[in-house]
């Protein structure tokens, strides 16, 4: 049995899957969400390398690496604002963190 | 053997991944985020992308896992109480995961039958250009100016965290360098002249 396209792009799919369920159960928890959306991102990275490889063209590897650099700097910016944010209020809870309503 | 490879690999990055978002101690969360990191590098060498697999165990679990593993250690949090609406969106979250799955591995399952990349076998490089060569030469040529921007982005995203969590305390005792250099006798040294047997008063 061969390994194709199809079998690393469900893998992606279901790890995309994954990610976004996480969001959706772990609604409280913000550092959770932020590891759910470093899943997402894995897996679109899986996807571009999917098929930059099957197409033979090596664009696709180089849009994942610029998804690896937002992601790292989505990950820093994330983290400090929930020190900040934590710093302010002594907890996390993202379900009343409407403090900037105005 | 590569089939092998692929199904333990798949397996273990899938499950980590579900690991990542069930596990009770967040800790766990991110050890589970690295291993699911690292045996997603494993899938990317698979499929001939030995730069990009290297450059994910160094960014991701060398940084942004570390990164991770700092901020849930440092928050003194209580995560059970974070946990409590677990199960509340736990219907909601399944019929969209559900659905999302059905539909990407539907598109996934056409794409790969029908589309461009149908029937083709990964790349494989060989002695006359490595993996990272072809990157390179397409890397600084073609995309040299999205390079330069994503370097930018790097660094206002390293200045927003300095920014967001540099905080300056009153009480602390910090060396000022210009007050130190400018210090002059006069205003350090006073001469005072003392009579014999009296002392000095304040």
């Amino acid at each position: 049995m061969t390994i194709g396209l199809a079998h690393y792009l469900v893998v992606s799919a279901i790890l995309f899957t994954i990610g976004v369920f996480g969001i959706f159960v772990n609604r409280r928890n913000i550092i959770i969400i932020l590891m759910s959306i470093e899943l997402i991102l894995l897996a679109v990275n899986i996807n571009f390398v999917a098929f930059s490889t099957h197409l033979h063209n090596v664009q696709g590897q180089i849009m994942a690496m610029f998804v690896l650099t937002v992601a790292a700097a989505e990950a820093a910016v994330g983290l400090a604002i929930l020190v900040t944010f934590f710093r302010n209020r002594g907890d996390i809870e993202v379900d009343d963190a409407s403090m900037m309503k105005g | 053997m590569l089939a092998i490879a692929f199904y333990i690999m798949a397996a273990v990055t899938v499950l980590s991944g579900a690991l990542v978002i069930t596990a009770r101690n967040p800790v766990h969360s991110v050890l589970f985020l690295i291993l699911a990191f690292f045996s997603a590098a494993g899938l990317f060498v698979l499929m001939g992308a030995e730069f990009l697999a290297m450059l994910l165990v160094v960014v991701y679990v060398g940084a942004v896992a570390v990164l991770f593993l700092f901020v849930v250690m440092m928050l003194d949090v209580d995560f059970v109480k974070l946990r409590q609406g677990f199960a509340n969106y736990l219907p909601i979250g399944a019929v969209v995961g559900v659905l999302l799955l059905t539909e990407l591995i539907m598109i996934a399952i056409a794409i790969a039958d029908r589309g461009a990349a149908a029937g083709q076998s990964p790349q494989v490089y060989g002695p006359e250009m490595s993996n990272i060569e072809a990157i390179g030469r397409v890397l600084y040529t073609d995309y040299v100016y999205l390079f330069q921007a994503s370097g930018l982005v790097l660094l206002v995203a390293m200045i927003g965290a300095i920014v967001l969590t540099l905080q300056h305390r009153v009480h602390v005792k910090r060396q000022d360098i210009h007050t130190q250099v400018t210090r002059r006798r006069k205003n350090a040294v006073e001469i005072v002249q003392v009579k014999t047997g009296e002392g000095i008063k304040e």
